[in-house]
């Protein structure tokens, strides 16, 4: 019996019942389609916090103090909170090539908020940033319109802003006017010299909600001369973050002399760590949503031993025929087989066809993005859970005495 | 062993279950069926003729007792040359036709050929060959339930000549089916036997009995009447 024969009689067999072996496909498909898909989907979502991390630079080292609590906690009278303050000085050693060699670029950084105005329309800035041109860059934000505030705006504390993307459009509607005009911010006017370009977000506040003005005119105008809220520093290579950020803790800790004893009270978030803590959440959560998914494919695989029992039964008397007239025992077992094979196979391939029009869409705002290896690994699985979970009923099937399968009724 | 012997049992005994309840469908049956014989078999339900043929037809196995077909030893066939003599060397012919549904009269034709290994073109030329041997040429894309009693049964018997075999096997052929298709059916047999072929009847019907030259009776798992009735 060639292979070609074998396949007509497969098909013959499942054309039958066309219902059930519909039925029993869907099984199997639902089981594949969502293997594929959830594992794009969490694929997407890894890769969608990788990008956004990747945008913000991945050599990004960001500084800030936790208040050197640890002095107090021992009840000393000790460093007050203000010794451990960063401050421009702070930041102007960083910079500094031989204190830092593997520090490329800082920008010290001090936030606030107010409302800004233009004519009419008011506009509640969540994140005035005051800091330096440096920022920009090292922070991955460019500008779109217009153009950034140099060294010198800060040196002379120009009243000068760039708007982000939401800002720029609550208060001019369209961001390309707003470049030149002159708004209110609190009570001080500021000519908007630039619009940023548009980011992604990276968690659940608005990063275009923003003003950047230079720091000198945010502590003049708006926040006041305290301590700065963070330093933003970039390490000079992807490669050199760790050096750098042993630079940045040995030149703080030396400048505010803290303690050898006393935990470091500065905070340096690495912006590689981060993200080789978001991947492996991502390749967690990948991992749940694929056991989730391979267990419905084995529900369909049993769907296929369930509705193979059934046929065989339902055939017996069949099966006596084609072994009166010769079939030998492998020769049902390969009809059998071939038929809860094809079962799968097909249930896989509407699978992955189905997989590949949802991936196509964003589920729960995640864009899935295909894993090519889970198309391959789903449609081998179907594959073996037709001959795994068709080999029982077909086994029965073949095993049958030609005189048994003939008298049923 | 007569070499010249097709068909030959020797004290074959066939026993179902065990102990207390167990049944004795053949008890002791020798037979010896030359090749070209015209055998009618009958009995009364419950005789032992049935089990008698499906153990002719190596459809089942004999619990005591040697059975020699064309030569071989059946006992000592594995399952699968059981396959193969069923296949080759004996055609079978039911009473309630078991054709496989859903597949035309010729795909039903050539079945017993895919078995047989043959190649696809060499199957469709003998399996249309033998639908013409029936008269239903023109009824090859015809699937079962489309046919008439007597259209199925002739299918079946193109079906049980395709593989060429010795021997063909007739369990009850004319029980479902009316006057005009029996006779049909039994003219065919008769040229069948006529043309060298050996076949063997099995039947409660006397008109179909009166058809073989060669008559036995089972009793109650016994041959009790072996007896030439026609030269």
């Amino acid at each position: 019996m060639t292979p070609r024969d074998l396949m007509g009689a497969a098909l013959r067999g499942l054309s039958a019942n066309k219902l059930r072996s519909l039925l029993t496909v869907l099984g199997v498909s639902i089981g594949v389609g969502a293997v594929i898909v959830l594992v794009a989907v969490g694929n997407g979502s890894g890769k969608a916090v990788q990008a956004r991390l990747e945008a913000m630079g991945t050599n990004l080292l960001t500084v800030s103090t936790t208040g050197g609590g640890g002095g107090f906690a021992r009840g000393q009278a000790g460093p007050s909170a203000q010794q451990y303050s960063l401050t421009l000085a702070d930041a102007a050693a960083l910079a500094d090539d031989r204190l830092a060699p593997d520090v490329s670029a800082v920008a010290p950084v001090m936030t606030s908020s107010g409302t800004a105005t233009s004519g009419d329309t008011s506009y509640t800035v969540n994140q005035v940033i005051g800091t330096t041109p440096e920022y920009m860059p090292a922070t991955n934000t460019p500008v779109e319109l217009g153009q950034s505030f140099t060294q010198q705006d800060v040196d002379t504390s120009q009243r000068v802003i760039l708007l982000g993307q939401t800002a720029a459009t609550e208060l001019f509607t369209r961001p390309a006017t707003a470049v030149g005009q002159t708004i209110k911010l609190g009570a001080v006017d500021f000519v908007v010299r630039g619009v940023l370009a548009s980011k992604d977000s990276t968690g659940f506040s608005d990063p275009n909600a923003t003003a950047i003005v230079p720091i000198s005119t945010l502590r003049a105008t708006q926040a006041g001369y305290g301590p700065l809220n963070q330093i933003v520093v970039q390490a000079a290579d992807k490669d050199r973050v760790d050096t750098a950020q042993a630079e940045v803790t040995q030149l703080l800790t030396a400048r505010h002399q803290v303690p050898t004893d006393q935990t470091s009270p500065f905070r340096i978030a690495n912006s590689a760590q981060i993200l080789q803590t978001s991947q492996d959440t991502a390749a967690t959560f990948t991992a749940l949503l694929a056991t989730v998914a391979a267990i419905s494919l084995v529900v369909g695989g049993i769907g296929v031993t369930n509705i193979m029992l059934v046929t065989v039964t339902e055939r017996t008397r069949e099966i006596g025929i084609r072994k009166a007239l010769g079939a030998r025992r492998r020769t049902i077992l390969g009809q059998f087989l071939i038929e809860a094979t094809l079962l799968s196979l097909i249930g896989g391939a509407v699978g992955v066809a189905v997989a590949l029009i949802v991936t196509r869409f964003q589920l729960a705002g995640v864009q899935p993005v295909l894993v090519p290896s889970s198309i391959g690994l789903a449609l081998g699985v179907s594959a073996a859970v037709g001959l795994f979970f068709g080999s029982m009923p077909a086994h029965r099937a073949a095993g049958l005495r030609p005189i048994d399968a003939l008298r049923h009724e | 062993m007569a070499a010249d012997a097709l068909i030959e049992i020797r004290d074959v005994t066939k026993r179902y279950g065990s102990g207390e309840t167990a049944v004795h469908a053949l008890r002791g049956v020798s037979l010896r069926v030359e090749a070209g014989e015209y055998v009618a078999v009958m009995g009364s339900s419950g005789s032992g003729k049935s089990t008698l043929m499906n153990i002719l037809g190596c459809l089942d196995v004999p619990s005591r007792g040697e059975y020699w077909l064309d030569g071989s030893n059946v006992a000592r066939l594995t399952e699968d040359q059981q396959a193969l003599v069923r296949g080759r060397k004996i055609g079978f012919i039911f009473q309630s036709f078991n054709l496989i549904p859903r597949t035309t009269a010729l795909a039903n034709v050539e079945l017993p050929l895919t078995y047989a290994h043959l190649r696809r073109t060499e199957r469709r030329k003998r399996a249309a060959r033998a639908l013409a041997l029936v008269g239903l040429s023109d009824r090859a894309d015809h699937r079962p339930n489309e046919l008439s009693g007597g259209q199925q049964q002739r299918v079946a018997i193109a079906r049980a000549l395709a593989t060429g075999p010795r021997i063909l096997l007739a369990d009850e052929p004319t029980g479902n089916l009316d006057a005009h298709s029996t006779d049909e059916v039994l003219g065919m047999f008769d040229q069948l036997n006529a043309d060298g072929r050996t076949v063997v009847v099995i039947t409660h019907e006397h008109d179909v009995a009166a058809r073989a030259r060669r008559l036995i009776q089972v009793s109650d798992g016994r041959i009790v009447a072996d007896e030439v009735t026609r030269r």
